[in-house]
């Protein structure tokens, strides 16, 4: 490898041709501070537009300074980064974003967790200079059914738009306007409603600020608690439980299922149920589908259509049909565990109870954004009343069991409650890229085959690569596998279907980088990807750990067949767990 | 059109062009015509060259003149548009600026009838690359 | 015979109607009324020595002349055919009477050669082009040069880019050849958006072939087949005559396979920008074409390497590519032996401003500032006094008195703390405050910041809003001190050139003018009498005989006084709209 030779700050390093400045310093232990820089190394995700202007240092024999985070080493540069220049005009550049930049930290919902606010810190930065006499940008506030874009914070770092048009390949978001003016909106400045947006999060999740943020429904919630005539049901999504303890401090990858049970009991939640639950259902659902048409597929059936794609993820369902509206037969019409939780709890689980649906709140936590525009869906509502109430974000959780006073590290670890708590391993790696369809191949293999399976682990369908596939034999039967996450991965894949270039039997797409794990909704990763990884490990700990590791052989969905649905696909079964798709993408964008 | 197909077209072409429009410009007084080129740049086209051009068109046409009008780009004299410069037959041409249809009539009657000159001649002030 | 006197603004206020009067008089007195014509000019642009009289066929030139002298000029020169001496220009440095203008030093400041067909072809004739040499060079490189030759020669000629940025054309051509790929593009930019700026525009609706021939020569050199023109969409005429252009060289194989039966192949398409100037900086014109946002990203890679699609591209100006057929024809030496020894030939600028002689003028490199605006430009409006001039546009900075004899090139220009720019030349007299233009400037590329980086989108805007400050009478000296400081910081850390150079107007008053800066600060008060915040209507209590005609025609009722006596303005109320200057017959109002 060919490398380069050069001083910072005094410091000879020797390092790979094409690293920059900032990577450079940082293997010296030199941390240059940067703002709009974002690098999502695993993910192969970099956000550099060098916009921001802090990062900045002295480069002997330039003539201005250089954005560390963009400028390439070369042989024999000197680099200064902490000169007096350096230092003045780094802590002009921040006095400036801050005159443009609202002060209300205190309601701010990123305080706390956002980096422009840190850097201030840092800087130290006590008055802004000429604040008096500055004019502010300010712009329309944005209310989608999930994401609040308030782009009077915006600090035009891209970080948002790297990810919705380079990686998702939504293209919701981009820079608008000129000058003092620019911001990032929908085009033509409309809002996110009417753009393309899939409400994945993934801006949210990147957001240096408080310009992106979720609908926090937390006092919604609280209100419902305090109501004697309902009974609140929560569920709780996996990837939330190999997260949430990020929020009190705690590494990423602890898994914390039994402290987030204690304190939803604590909170007051009637009943702590488990998506999981609904996850494993899904599974029946899903992978009896799946079996039934590859079945007729085998048999020689033309109108049947294959692969099966997944549709657990509603960020994804947005996607194909804003996107792939010709193909809307293909997913798989199961709804998601969510969706299949709230049905089932407000018919069989009321049932049980003796109450109407109007009397329960169902209340879901997830990692996810899109979730909470999944539950308005006009098609998930019985009479007006949606199967799932309120759908809030780990975060969201995060701030509830905060300002319950409850001590998180402190509690007991605890268990669901039954019946809608109890789960198998199959149900916990839904929350991981390539665990869904996993989960799915432990059941249809065991169901098709009528054999036990050889081995549990599949461990050829995990991994954090944006496109995978694999082959499992079902006893003879090669059933082929497309896995992809990220939504611009998905499109890629789905694309090469769709022109013919490759087949599979079926696909799992899962709409954020990495899966539930690095949902919109998850503890902010502030970049570092390790985090990412990092749950993904305890995911596959948390499955590893559990008796039952087949969805087919956890009892309570047994006995909800056995009691309610009959079998999988029955007719009670298509109405309250099937769903059907909408095409989307001729949405009023250009007034 | 033919294509040119080799640089010996090309300056043969070059040559039989130039000596058309030479004859146009140098030719013998008494058969060649009056060259009037009218800055014609969006500047020029804005103060109102092209009711000048056409008014000339028309007028030179019906007071029996023979001459030829033709479009050209910007003569970078701005503050004195529309400029227009006529070419008498074996003279030099002579640049005439802020021309409306009035003056335009005046330099038909005075300068191309009898060429005699009339106010707002533009001194040219610059050197061509051919003598440079 | 003829007699030309100079009509021009600055030899009318000498008195040149005068001339016209005595010569046409004497003219008549000599009974030679058949044989001479008496004609008032245009301006001969060399106010300097005004007024000017010329005497036809002969050419000789009178300068300074007086309306007494009409009976010498008419006696001697008509009369005796023998010339005034006294009156004969004298060369500066020879310290010789001149007496046919044709020698006059005066007349080689202006060397057209990226104009030089301009005003003189029909620029929607190919024919008239060709006659005047066109496509002539081209041939020549196909025919006689191998593309590293052709590079050589606008290497060796010194040709540096015309779009502001100064860089050597035939380095940039090399480095372009050089980057192997499957596909390159050469680029014409034609997005002029320097306020006051358009040679370009000139150029592609007066002579839009030189700038396809060249594209094609540009092409030949680096290995591209493909050529666009990105050209702004306000520019309909242009637009179109390169439309026309273009169709016809390829209807004559001057564009399309094979042209001139060398094998190679070259072809232009247009693409319109919406008028954004940032879009002139290359990579943002290069993002634009591709359809992305007009916005810059960080350089390196520079476009030779990965440019337009990705593809090594090469970017030039329209008035540097209309420099290469000349430059390819006559020769490296030829070019060279034209300007100074780091900017070599010439260069187009709009003149404008307060000057008598607004003009597109064409100056080899190496002239002074004082013979563009006092000789070219005829000098400063109404007899006012120079004060300075603005060069390069919003990236640029105002020059002064003290660097009139600068001789201009990139280098001087950027040493005196301006530009070249694309051209742009705003001159500004007595009457102009120079902080009001630092304002101006700052208006426009708060305007025309594209928002990218921090110290451009914000930085420039905080810059407008101390500027604004300080015109109002509200500025400090911490105001100065922040203007200094935010200055140094945007030019150190923009991303672009556009933010590098925005604090240019700024940096080059406070430097200039300071003083102007701090009348507007300590005083309160706007030495130049334009800043409305700064200004007072006070009347004059002597002169003021209580007419009341004042008092009536305010619109806000700000002044007051009793019939017959001395009125006063409420200076609280006051809008200074002026009408009650405009009403008072006695000039007893006036702005302090």
């Amino acid at each position: 490898m060919e490398t380069v030779k050069l001083t910072i700050d005094n410091r000879e390093v020797e390092v790979p041709k094409g690293t920059t400045i900032y990577k450079a310093a940082k293997s010296l232990g030199i941390d240059i501070p940067v703002l709009c820089y974002m690098d999502l190394h695993d993910l192969k995700v970099e956000n550099k537009p060098a916009g921001c202007r802090i990062c900045v240092v002295e480069v002997e024999g330039r003539r201005n300074l250089a954005p560390s985070c963009s400028t390439d080493c070369m042989n024999g540069m000197v680099v200064k980064t902490h000169t007096t220049r350096v230092i003045n005009a780094r802590r002009t550049v921040m006095e400036l974003i801050l005159s443009d930049h609202p002060k209300d930290c205190l309601i701010c919902p990123k305080s706390g967790h956002c980096d422009l606010q840190d850097m201030a810190v840092r800087f130290g930065i006590r008055e802004i200079p000429g604040q008096e006499f500055a004019e502010m940008s300010t712009y329309k506030k944005d209310f989608s059914p999930s994401i609040i874009r308030d782009v009077d914070k915006c600090i035009m770092c891209r970080r948002c738009e790297t990810m919705c048009n380079d990686v998702q390949t939504v293209g919701a978001l981009s820079a608008v306007n000129r000058g003092f003016m620019s911001v990032v909106a929908p085009a033509f400045e409309q809002d996110l409603e009417k753009s393309p947006c899939t409400y994945c999060g993934q801006c949210v999740a990147v957001c240096p600020t408080g310009a992106l943020t979720e609908v926090d429904h937390t006092a919604k919630v609280i209100r419902a608690l305090s109501d004697p005539t309902k009974t609140v049901l929560v569920q709780t999504a996996p990837a939330v439980r190999v997260a949430l303890g990020e929020e009190f401090g705690m590494e990423p990858g602890t898994l914390v299922t039994g402290k987030m049970a204690a304190a939803l009991r604590q909170i007051g939640f009637d009943y702590v149920f488990d998506t999981d639950f609904a996850a494993d259902l899904t599974i029946m659902e899903e992978g009896t589908e799946l079996l039934d048409r590859l079945t007729r597929h085998l048999n020689g059936d033309k109108n049947v259509k294959l692969p099966i794609l997944t549709s657990c993820c509603p960020g994804w369902v947005n996607f194909f049909e804003n996107n792939y509206n010709d193909m809307l037969d293909v997913p798989s019409t199961a709804k998601s565990p969510q969706q299949m939780f709230g049905a089932i709890a407000k018919s069989y689980f009321a049932e049980k109870l003796g109450k109407k649906r109007e009397d329960l709140v169902v209340v879901s936590i997830m990692p996810c954004l899109a979730k909470k525009y999944e539950c308005q869906r006009d098609e998930f509502k019985h009479d007006n009343n949606p199967d799932v109430d309120y759908s809030i974000s780990t975060r969201e959780l995060a701030h509830m069991i905060k300002s319950f006073n409850l001590n998180f590290a402190e509690l007991h670890d605890e268990d669901f409650d039954r019946p809608l708590g109890e789960s198998t391993g199959a149900a916990v790696i839904f929350g991981a890229t390539g665990g869904v369809i996993e989960a799915a191949v432990r059941t249809a293999y065991e169901v098709q085959t009528g054999k036990p399976l050889p081995k549990i682990d599949f461990t050829e369908l995990r991994g954090m690569d944006g496109i995978r596939s694999a082959t499992i034999d079902f006893n003879g039967l090669p059933i082929s596998i497309g896995i992809a996450h990220g939504l611009g991965n998905a499109r890629k894949l789905l694309d090469d279907v769709r022109d013919g270039k490759v087949s599979y039997h079926a696909i799992e797409i899962m709409a954020c980088p990495g899966g539930c794990i690095g949902g919109g909704g998850q503890p902010l990763h502030h970049g570092d990807s390790s985090i990412i990884k990092a749950r993904m490990a305890a995911i596959y700990r948390e499955d590893a750990g559990k008796t039952i590791r087949k969805s087919h052989e956890n009892p309570y969905i047994k006995q909800l067949y056995e009691e309610f649905l009959g079998k999988p696909m029955s007719d009670k079964a298509h109405h309250l767990l099937h769903t059907h798709y909408f095409k989307k993408g001729n949405k009023d964008i250009y007034i | 059109m033919t294509k040119v197909k080799s640089l010996a077209d090309l300056k043969k072409m070059k040559e039989t062009l130039q000596s058309k429009i030479d004859l146009r410009e140098k030719g013998d007084a008494s058969e060649s015509l009056v060259q009037i080129k009218v800055a014609m740049a969006t500047c020029g086209i804005a103060s109102g060259a092209k009711t000048v051009m056409e008014f000339m068109m028309e007028e030179l046409d019906k007071r029996g003149i023979q001459a030829v009008v033709t479009q050209t780009g910007c003569m970078g004299y701005c503050y004195a548009e529309p400029t227009i410069e006529v070419k008498l037959p074996g003279n030099e041409p002579v640049i005439f600026g802020y021309v409306d249809t009035k003056k335009a009539d005046d330099i038909i009657e005075k300068y191309i009838k009898n060429g005699e000159f009339v106010d707002g001649i533009i001194p040219t002030n610059y050197e061509t690359i051919d003598n440079k | 015979m003829h007699l030309l006197v100079c009509g021009g603004t600055g030899c009318k206020a000498s008195a040149s109607d005068a001339i016209v009067e005595t010569l046409k008089k004497e003219v008549a007195a000599n009974n030679l009324e058949n044989e001479v014509q008496v004609i008032l000019t245009g301006c001969f642009g060399f106010c300097e020595k005004g007024p000017i009289v010329k005497v036809l066929p002969d050419n000789t030139f009178y300068t300074q002349v007086k309306p007494e002298d009409a009976a010498e000029i008419v006696k001697e020169h008509l009369v005796k055919g023998r010339k005034v001496a006294r009156l004969l220009y004298t060369d500066p440095t020879k310290n010789e009477h001149i007496s046919d203008s044709k020698h006059m030093g005066f007349y080689r400041k202006q060397i057209r050669i990226a104009l030089r067909n301009c005003g003189f072809i029909n620029p929607e004739s190919i024919d008239e082009y060709i006659a005047r040499d066109g496509y002539q060079a081209i041939g020549k490189a196909l025919a006689e040069l191998n593309p590293q030759q052709t590079i050589d020669i606008i290497k060796k000629s010194g040709l540096r880019g015309r779009g502001g940025g100064g860089f050597p054309t035939g380095l940039k051509w090399e480095i372009a050849s050089k980057n192997a790929a499957d596909q390159k593009y050469v680029v014409c930019n034609a997005d002029e958006g320097d306020p006051g700026a358009f040679m370009d525009r000139s150029i592609l609706e007066g002579d839009p072939h030189s700038v396809i021939e060249a594209m094609a020569i540009c092409g030949y050199c680096i290995g591209a087949t493909k050529g666009l023109v990105y050209i702004r969409a306000e520019y309909p005429l242009a637009i179109q005559r390169l439309k026309v252009a273009i169709s016809q060289a390829r209807e004559y194989g001057l564009l399309g396979k094979d042209i001139l039966g060398s094998g190679f192949d070259f072809d232009i398409e247009l693409r319109y920008g919406a008028g954004a100037f940032v879009c002139g900086e290359e990579t943002s014109l290069i993002h634009s074409m591709e359809g992305l946002r007009g916005e810059p990203t960080v350089k390196p890679p520079f476009p030779a390497e990965s440019g337009y699609m990705g593809k090594p591209t090469n970017v030039n100006n329209v008035e540097t590519f209309a420099n290469v057929p000349v430059i390819v024809l006559k020769g490296a030496d030829w070019y060279s032996s034209i300007g100074t020894e780091k900017s070599k030939g010439t260069k187009v600028f709009a003149l404008a401003g307060k000057i008598n002689n607004v003009g597109l003028i064409e100056v080899p490199m190496g002239i002074t500032l004082r013979e563009v605006i006092f000789e070219i430009g005829g000098g400063i409006k109404n007899g006012k006094k120079f004060k300075a001039v603005q060069t390069g546009g919003p990236s640029g900075g105002c020059l002064t008195e003290k660097h009139l004899d600068t001789p201009i090139d990139f280098d001087n220009l950027i040493a005196a703390g301006s530009m070249m720019g694309s051209g742009g030349m705003i001159v500004m007299d007595e009457d102009d405050c120079m902080v009001a233009v630092a304002k101006f400037y700052l208006d426009f590329t708060v305007e025309e910041s594209c928002g990218k980086c921090s110290p451009c989108r914000i930085g420039n805007k905080r810059l407008f809003e101390l500027l604004e400050k300080i015109t109002k009478g509200e500025g400090t000296m911490e105001d100065l001190d922040r203007l200094r400081n935010l200055s140094h910081v945007i030019k150190d850390t923009a991303l672009c050139g556009l933010g590098q150079t925005s604090p240019n107007p700024v940096l080059s008053t406070l430097d200039n003018f300071y003083h102007e800066y701090l009348a507007h600060v300590n005083d309160r008060k706007c030495p130049a009498g334009q800043c409305k915040s700064l200004m007072q209507y006070v009347v004059d209590a002597e002169a003021c005989v209580g007419c009341t005609a004042c008092a009536r025609n305010c619109p806000v009722n700000a002044i007051s006084g009793e019939r017959k006596k001395p009125h006063e303005i409420d200076t609280a109320i006051c809008i200074k709209c002026g009408a009650c200057i405009e009403k008072c017959k006695f000039n007893a109002i006036s702005i302090q």
